[in-house]
């Protein structure tokens, strides 16, 4: 595995009014890595993400304090928050398809980032269309709104969105949610692809997802990092805290 | 309601309330068809009035001539200006309205602090409640004698004036309707946007606009209905005057401010009082043209 760090987090806190949410963690993220995120439901996951690509300063209230890095650089001190939002592929729990074509959908980041050759979005609809595996179900109505979809192909709309801006990271907020097993299985194919030039970090409540995919799991509880080791330590007998593995085997609290 | 029913509850109870549930779905279809009702009624009883003219109309003189003399003998009743009025007063006022009511809906929706936002809805509100004839008097002796020193024309009551009178009105409206509508589209849509490296603007025009396009477009249409039936503040603005405008600083006289001035002097029954009524009718018209075709248009939208 390549040992570059993609994403450094170090004493990363959060909280929502004068209630902290996260409690100072640190980990890295390693390119080229599949890291899978599980914990139960409130322990901060999706708050993590939304760290990372700053969306998180859009919730009034929200106080981020610690240091997140990309590429080295501080995420409070970029330059061009826009290109680091592209730089971060974004893939939301429930299913947000905006309320514009099929194809609007897709094309919006590129766009947003100045891209206008028709011929070029074309093709790059199609492809990103196709990674989410949901290309041959709308190729022939690209022009339908985005929202009159299925949740699941919704879900996979978010993918191909979330893709469309040629990310060199890509969080994956439980994904799969509303997605039937074998379009999961299609799409975590299709993750396993894209984890050769890309670093996902993967957020999950499907714990054997994260066994099937990640190379290491970060365990996260109520805030604090619990445990965060190679995946297959984490689901052992004997990972290195014991919640781990009552939370990995159904046994917990 | 196939709900299964408690087995304690007594069964007299659930007719009870299945009745009552019948009776309010009962109450509010007839709330819903008296609209309707409403409409025809006030439409019907307006042509009623006109009707007995229609055997002597002509259409083309009605609709393109400018000769409106009531009382001259033969009188001539040509509302080719009036129309013409109307229809430029209002969208001169649209064009001024629309934009900085759009702009104002996405600023206080979008961009402002919520004590400014706060403040400015209370004072938007304000705006709104200014009644016609103040807004009449405000263009008479405020902006009147203004329009004539800044711009150099002989009249300040005129188009322009009505026009501007008409666009300080509507804007509350727009501004309020529309700010409902962007505040309507869910924050996740905000933040999809935004996470694909939108910025605030791009995440307006190019997700909110859309996303929020029907509540935007009726913001606009309750703008225009305001405008085009406006009548006291374009009775002392407008200069009324049934010429056809060559500038923006020419008097005209608008259809509604004619029935209004007019109406009281014309004999019940008599050829100008049916006329009047027919104006009343062409007004009819041409809202229901208005809101008619934004109906269309926005199915047009919907169905893609
Ligand atoms: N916008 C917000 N405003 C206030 N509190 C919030 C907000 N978003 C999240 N929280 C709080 O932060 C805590 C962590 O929430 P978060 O959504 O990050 O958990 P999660 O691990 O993703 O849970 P789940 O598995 O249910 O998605 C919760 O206690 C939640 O109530
Ligand atoms: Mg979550």
């Amino acid at each position: 595995m390549n040992a570059r760090k993609k994403i450094e987090v170090s004493g990363l806190r959060l909280s929502f009014g004068d209630k902290e949410v996260l409690h100072g963690i640190s980990f890295d993220v390693y390119a080229g890595e599949i890291l899978g995120v599980i914990g139960p439901a409130q322990s901060g996951k999706t708050s993590l993400l939304r760290c990372i690509n700053r969306t998180i300063e859009f919730t009034p209230g929200a106080r981020v304090g610690g240091r997140i890095a990309v590429d080295g650089q501080d995420v409070q001190h970029v330059k061009d928050v826009h290109g680091l939002r592209r730089k971060i592929g974004m893939v939301a729990p429930l299913p947000v398809g905006l309320p514009l074509s099929i194809y609007d959908n897709v094309a919006f980041a590129p766009r947003a980032a100045g891209a206008r050759d028709r011929a070029w979005l074309d093709g790059h609809v199609e492809q990103c269309l196709r990674q989410a595996a949901l290309w041959d179900e709308v190729k022939e109505r690209l022009d339908v709104l985005g929202t009159k979809l299925s949740g699941g192909q919704q879900q996979r709309l978010t993918i191909a969105r979330a893709l469309s801006h040629q990310p060199e990271i890509l969080c994956l907020d439980e994904f799969s949610i509303a997605i039937d097993p074998v379009t999961t299985m299609r799409i975590e194919d299709v993750l396993k692809e894209l984890s050769r030039d890309m670093t996902i970090v993967l957020v999950t409540n499907l714990v054997q997802q994260a066994r099937r995919l990640a190379a290491r799991t970060l365990f996260l509880w109520n805030g604090h990092i619990v445990e965060l080791d190679r995946t297959e330590v984490v689901f052992s007998d004997s990972p290195g805290d014991r919640r781990t593995y009552e939370y990995v085997n159904g046994i917990f609290g | 309601m196939s709900l299964p029913r408690s087995p304690e509850r007594p069964a007299g109870r659930g007719r009870l309330a299945v009745l009552f549930e019948q009776a309010i779905e009962l109450l509010i279809r007839l709330c819903g068809i008296s609209a309707i009702v409403f409409v025809f009624g006030i439409f019907f009883f307006v042509f009623r009035e006109g009707a007995p003219y229609l055997a002597q109309l002509d259409l083309g003189a009605f609709l393109f001539s400018s000769d409106w003399y009531p009382s001259n003998d033969p009188a001539h009743y040509g509302a080719g200006a009036l129309l013409l009025g109307t229809l430029s007063v209002t969208l001169l006022a649209m064009l001024m309205a629309v934009p900085f009511g759009l702009g104002a809906a996405v600023f206080v929706s979008e961009f402002s602090a919520p004590r400014t936002r706060e403040v400015l809805k209370i004072v938007i509100e304000l705006l709104a409640a200014v009644p016609s004839v103040v807004w009449g008097f405000i263009g008479m002796s405020v902006l009147g004698p203004l329009i004539k020193d800044v711009f150099q024309v002989p009249l300040g009551v005129n188009m322009f004036n009505a026009a501007l009178l008409l666009a300080l009105m509507s804007v509350p409206i727009i501004v309020s309707i529309g700010e409902d509508a962007l505040k309507a589209v869910p924050d996740s849509y905000r933040e999809a946007a935004l996470a694909l490296g939108a910025t605030r603007w791009q995440t307006v025009f190019r997700m909110l606009f859309p996303a929020a396009k029907n509540g935007l477009l009726a913001a606009v249409l309750l703008g225009v209905g305001r405008a085009i039936g406006e009548t006291m503040a374009v009775l002392m603005a407008t200069g009324h005057s049934a010429r056809i405008p060559t500038s923006l600083f020419d008097p005209v006289q608008t259809l509604t401010a004619t029935i209004a001035a007019e109406l009281g002097e014309a004999r019940q029954g008599s050829e100008h009082y049916q006329v009047l009524f027919l104006i009343g009718v062409l007004l009819f018209t041409l809202t229901f043209a208005v809101n008619l075709t934004a109906d269309l248009v926005v199915k047009g939208i919907r169905r893609k």
